[in-house]
Order: C-alpha cells, then structure tokens, then sequence
C-alpha cells in the first residue's frame, strides 16, 4: 500500500470517526481507561520498586544483619546458674562475634551493635533516643556522612572515652541554640562530650516486615565499650548481680556483616547468599540445635523477594489489562457491527463503484484501528498525568485527611510512600496492544462489510 | 459502428430452495458504441437483472457477456470491480449518493478505486470540476447530498458516473424518483451525453422517456419480447 493511499484510507477513517464524535468517543472509553490503568499501575509498581532498590541500597547491598531475637516462651532459652537465677540470656554473643569473624573468609567486615533507649538531657532539654553502642565502621556500614566533627574512632572504643556523636534530629533539638560541638550531654546520669554530628538522613522504611524501619535521625552513637561498661547494660555487668534479680542479658543487638571476596575475583554479591547459609549455620551450631534466638536479614534477599513480588503483581496487572482490553475490543466489534449495518447502502454504492473486497475491508480495518488506536494515546496521556496527580492526591490527603496526634494519617502515609513513576517502554506497548486489538476486534466486522453482495447492499432500508 | 457490448444466451436463475425463480432465461442483444438503449417491459420481467448483469455487478447463470472485447461471465470478484471502476458508469433511481460526502467529494469516489490506487491530482480534481459544470453544479461543489433537490442530487450521480470516462452508462429508472420537469432536465442531460458519442442503457416504465431513446427493447418473462423504434 502507497503512502498516499494508506494517508487517504486513513483520513476516510478519520472522516467517519469524527462523523459521530460522541458515538466514537464512547467506543473508545473501554480502550482509555484499560490503557490508562495498564500505565497507572505499572507506574506504582515501578515506583515501589525503585523504592525497594533505594531501601535495600541503603541497607547495604553485600550487608548480612544478623539480630538478636528474644525467644517467645520461657522454655526454649537458657537459664544460667541454679534455680535462683532468672538471667534471661538469648542473643547474639561476643563468642558468635569472634567465630563469624575468623573463621568465614568471606566476611570483610564486623560491625556489632549495642542499643538501648535512655533519656538524654542537655540543660533543660531531654529526649528519649536510641543510643547505639557501635565501633567506627557503623558509619559507613550504614552509610551515613558528617555534618560536623567527627565520627567514632578506634581510639575511643579501646580508651572507652566518654564521648558520644549525636544525629542530625537529636543535636537540633537538645541544641536547639548552640553548636554542641565539646558540649557535655548526659545519659543516665553520667556526662559524655559530643565529638559529632551526622547528616540528616530519612527514614528507611520495614522492607518485608523482617526489619523495622530505622529512623536514623534520633540517634546517640557512642563507642560500643564504654555503653557496654558505663550503662550497665552488657553480659559483664548482669553476671556479677546474679541470683538477686531477674534480668536480661544481651551482648549484641545486632551485627552487621560486610560480605566480599578477599581476592576480588568473584563478584561480592554472589557471595551473599551462601555467606549468610554459612553465617545461619554456625551461630546455630554455636547456640545450639532448636533455639531461636537470633534472625539473619540479607538485604539482597529482601531485594530478590521485592522483585518476586513485583512479578506476581504484574502478572496480576497483566491478566487485569487483557481483560479490560478484550472488554473495550469487544466494545468496538460491536459498535462495528452495527456501523456496518448501518452503513450496507455505502458498501453497496462503493462496491458498485469499483470498490474491492480488500478495499472494504480496509476501510472498515482502519476505522477500528482508528478508534483503538485513538482511544490508546488517550490512555496513554492519562497515563502520563499520573505522578502529577499523585501530587495532588497527596496534597489533598495531606491537607484533609492528616490526623492530628500523629501528624500523619495511615492514609496518607500510603500515599506518601508512593512514588510512582511511568515505565518509558510502557508506553509504545500500551499504543502496539491498542493497535493489536483494533485488528483483531476490527477484523470480523470489516469482514462482514466486505462479504455483502453489492446488488443486495444497494438495495439495503 | 463496432460493438461495446454483447450477450449471447445470457440467462440468470435464482435458486431459492424450493423453487428456482428464472429472471433471465436466454437473452442475446448487441450494444454498438453510442447506443442509447431503452429497456422496457412489467415489473418482474427481469429489466433490473440484465441491467445489473450488463453493469458485472453480477455473473450469469449461463451464457456470456462481452464487455469491450472480454468476457466477463467468469470473471473473479476482483476482475469485476476493476470493470466496474474503469468501464461502466451507474445512475440509480434512488441517486445513492455516500450522505456524509459533499457533491465534490461524491464525484470523486470512482478514482478513489482506480487500478494501481494514483493519487487524486490536481488534473483529477479540475475533470471533477469539469464534469460537475458539465450538468450545471459547478457553484454547488461544497453542498452536501441532503441540500439538494432531487434532480440535483441525480445531475451528482450523472456527474459521478461520468468521472472514469466508461464505455456504457447503466441508468435504471433514473429519472422514477423526480417529477416531470425535472426528468426531462435529466433525460436533456443524457440525450446530450448520447450526442457526444456515450453509449447508454436506461430502464425505464415511461413511453415519454422512451421515445427520447434511439432503441428500445421490451423484455417479457425474461426474454426479449420485441425490439425497434417505438412506433410512437
Ligand atoms: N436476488 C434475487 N433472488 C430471487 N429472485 C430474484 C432476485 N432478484 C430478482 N429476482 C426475481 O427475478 C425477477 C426479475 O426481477 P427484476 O428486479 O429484474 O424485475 P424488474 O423488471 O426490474 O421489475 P421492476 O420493474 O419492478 O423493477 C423477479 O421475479 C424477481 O422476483
Ligand atoms: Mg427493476
């Protein structure tokens, strides 16, 4: 078919769509809105995906977290000493520390972690934060920068200084006037100087419900020695009181492993997985068959379960778009059909004056494709407004529907953490499909106008 | 004076089953060039059933029909239309005119389906103007079929039929829609078409149109029952 032909086919198609706007216009509605939801959606997946990534590339890609858990009954932990003693100890040990650390080559990196939450008290101003006993990789472990000061040192863990580096959202508000910098702050009574503060850094949200979000923000760090020895809280200090009172000991909270290959010769995330079967494995060994005191969270795993879940949603979204495409596809044969009917005396008039079969059928052919087609960059468009009407969706629960105490609604929290953004190659596929359906439904119809005897058409009403 | 058209035992039957109903049953004529042929005869005798067969909208049950040196009795579904675009031009009694074009646009449709599909050129778009000037719509281009009188919207299909230069003009009752005024505008225009050297077919129930004609041919139970000059 000749450019100038198809280009006149088309306008005769054109012609005949706009011949009856609102009847087209209501035959393309199916086609708009399967469309427009193909492209909404995919856009909200993909933005929670690219999110997902953010998250997980925050937690540290070749990271392996292994946390204490505490048991859920009595049974399954271990009691220490005799029937007088109710120390309750579960967890991560420094035992577990050094095992993990010597023995799997893979393992570049070690970064336990102590927290416990006390109040912390500058003048007149407190806040209840979580102080977080770490060593000085803890900073670039969670990748974290300096506002100003300095981070922890090696030299201030072995000396187990009283010093502490506070966040962002913790120095502002128990400084809200004065750089903190060399100020005194105090924690259970006990005064500590401040050497640091970090950069302001958003919250990352739960990723499959395996790890709390952690708000970075609230957070005093202090070298991991001196919380363990000053607060009163690690295994030394628990053992020594045994007998009289029922506590819990806990040595880490959590550890943080850097995973990578000494040799750099195998690509650091492949050794993730088996790194943190070897890690699982061992701390089991070490704490013995059946207890369930400690968890491994492996970002890339989250990851790799994000992507799973991405894929089920789209074979979701998927079967949801090829149901709502047929519908409208379905819409169009039969306003066809009924052109077609209505339209007998033209086919006969064209027919008789020299029109072919395949003429017919191309006339009819592009008309449907027109509206598909149509119908589909009107979809498409729509589509395209989504993450700006996101905005003003946000905007709107943010102004009406923000719950008071919290700052915040459930609501708009859903919303808020939707990022969506429109996949680019969804684009040309949601216009190939509209074209796609155009043929297929269009078919039939142009068929049928094709097939009419002229004699017969020319005598139609 | 060589022949456009010839049929030779030409019969159509339609087979509806239980009965076979014979439209035509074996009708020879000659068609020379620049004819202009009345056929006449009751309702029912088979007059719309030749017209169409001599216009190949139709294939015959036996028989042949030479159009312009080819026999189009086996003719494909394709090969017929191309003969209808090139070679014959249609004026019906209900004009069937396309409602949504205008007179122009009308007049244009048989180039639309010229073998090879050219483009319509400017050259195809004056003949267009020529043709509707030729039976006086030359200031009526743009009106669409429903602003026009009936015997205008007929002077459109003349025009149209007029657009491929064919070898014979089918009329059937073309002038059975208008009243007696404009008929005879109508039959002016085809006696001058005639003139020009155009051959010409029209059925017709009027002896008034009839006597316009150089040859009429009265049909009867599907055959040819008398042929010649109105005796008046
Ligand atoms: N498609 C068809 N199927 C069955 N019978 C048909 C068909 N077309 C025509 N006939 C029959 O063939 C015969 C001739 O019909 P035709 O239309 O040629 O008559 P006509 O001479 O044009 O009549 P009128 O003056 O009423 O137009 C009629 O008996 C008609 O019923
Ligand atoms: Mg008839």
């Amino acid at each position: 078919m000749s450019l100038s032909r198809f280009l006149r086919t088309l306008q005769l198609a054109l012609k005949s769509v706009m011949l009856h706007k609102l009847r087209s216009g209501l035959t393309m509605l199916g086609i708009v809105f399967g469309v427009f939801s193909v492209i909404a959606m995919l856009a909200i997946g993909e933005g929670a995906s690219s999110q997902a990534q953010k998250q997980v590339l925050e937690l540290g890609a070749t990271n392996i977290i292994v946390r204490s858990v505490k048991p859920p009954d009595e049974t399954s932990s271990s009691s220490s000493g005799g029937g007088q003693s109710f120390v309750l100890r579960y967890g991560l040990t420094r035992k577990d520390l050094e095992v993990i650390s010597e023995t799997i080559p893979s393992v570049m990196g070690v970064v336990p972690v102590r927290e416990l939450t006390q109040e912390v008290r500058h003048q007149q101003y407190t806040l209840n934060a979580r102080v977080v006993g770490s060593t000085p990789e803890y900073l670039e472990m969670n990748h974290l920068g300096m506002e100003q000061g300095r981070f922890l040192t090696d030299h201030d863990l072995e000396e187990m200084a009283n010093v502490v580096v506070l966040a962002h959202e913790t120095a502002r508000i128990l400084f809200p006037f004065e750089n903190p910098i060399g100020q005194p702050v105090q924690i259970a009574s006990r005064a500590y100087r401040v050497i640091g503060v970090t950069q302001d850094r958003t919250a990352s949200a739960a990723i499959g419900g395996s790890l709390s979000g952690q708000d970075y923000n609230k957070d005093v760090y202090m070298p991991l020695f001196t919380l363990q020895t000053r607060l009163n809280t690690g295994d030394l200090f628990i053992r020594r009181t045994q007998g009289s009172f029922s506590a819990v000991s806990v040595v880490y909270d959590q550890i943080t492993l850097k995973v990578g290959d000494k040799n750099g010769l195998t690509d650091d995330r492949d050794l993730v997985i088996p790194t943190a079967e070897v890690v699982r494995e061992t701390i089991r060994n070490l704490h013995g068959e059946g207890t369930n005191d400690f968890s491994v969270v492996v970002p890339l795993e989250l990851l790799k379960q994000a992507d799973q879940i991405r894929k089920i949603f789209n074979i979701v979204l998927g079967s949801i778009a090829a149901i709502s495409l047929i519908v409208g596809g379905i819409g169009i044969m039969n306003i066809m059909l009924a052109t077609v009917t209505e339209r007998t005396r033209e086919i006969g008039i064209r027919r008789a004056l020299g029109a072919r079969r395949r003429d017919i059928i191309q006339q009819f052919l592009t008309e449907t494709i027109v509206l598909s087609g149509t119908g589909g960059l009107i979809g498409i468009m729509m589509g395209l407004l989504t993450p700006a009407a996101f905005v003003g969706i946000k905007w709107f629960v943010d102004a009406y529907v923000m719950d008071q105490t919290t700052g915040r609604s459930d609501l708009g929290r859903l919303f808020s953490d939707m990022e969506p953004q429109v996949a680019m190659w969804s684009l040309p596929v949601a216009f190939g499909v509209s074209v796609a359906i155009g043929v297929i439904f269009g078919t039939y119809p142009a068929r049928a106008a094709a097939r009419l005897d002229p004699i017969e058409a020319l005598r139609h009403e | 004076m060589s022949s456009v058209a010839s049929l030779v035992n030409l019969t159509k039957f339609y087979d509806l089953g239980s009965v076979v109903v014979k439209a035509l049953r074996g009708v020879s004529l000659e068609i020379p060039e620049g004819d202009f042929i009345a056929i006449m005869g009751s309702s029912g005798s088979g007059k719309s059933t030749l017209l169409n067969l001599l216009g190949a909208l139709d294939r015959p049950t036996e028989g042949q029909y030479i159009l312009n040196g080819r026999d189009t009795s086996q003719m494909s579904d394709n090969e017929l239309s191309i003969v209808r675009n090139s070679d014959i031009g249609f004026i019906f009694q209900s004009f069937n005119l396309i409602t949504q074009y205008t007179v122009l646009e009308n007049i244009e449709v048989p180039l639309l389906y010229r073998t090879g599909y050219p483009p319509i050129s400017a050259r195809d778009r004056n003949r267009c103007i020529d043709v509707a000037n030729q039976v006086g719509l030359g200031d009526r281009l743009d009106h669409r079929p429903f602003q026009l009188s009936g015997g205008q919207q007929q002077r459109v299909a003349i025009a149209r039929a007029l657009i491929n230069d064919p070898a014979i003009i089918m009329a059937d009752e073309p002038t059975g829609n208008l009243d007696s005024k404009t008929e005879e505008e109508i039959i002016q225009i085809l006696t001058d078409l005639n003139n020009e050297g155009r051959t010409i077919i029209m059925v017709t129930h009027e002896n008034s149109v009839a006597r316009r004609t150089k040859r009429q041919v009265f049909m009867k139970d599907g055959l040819i029952a008398g042929e010649g000059i109105f005796p008046g």
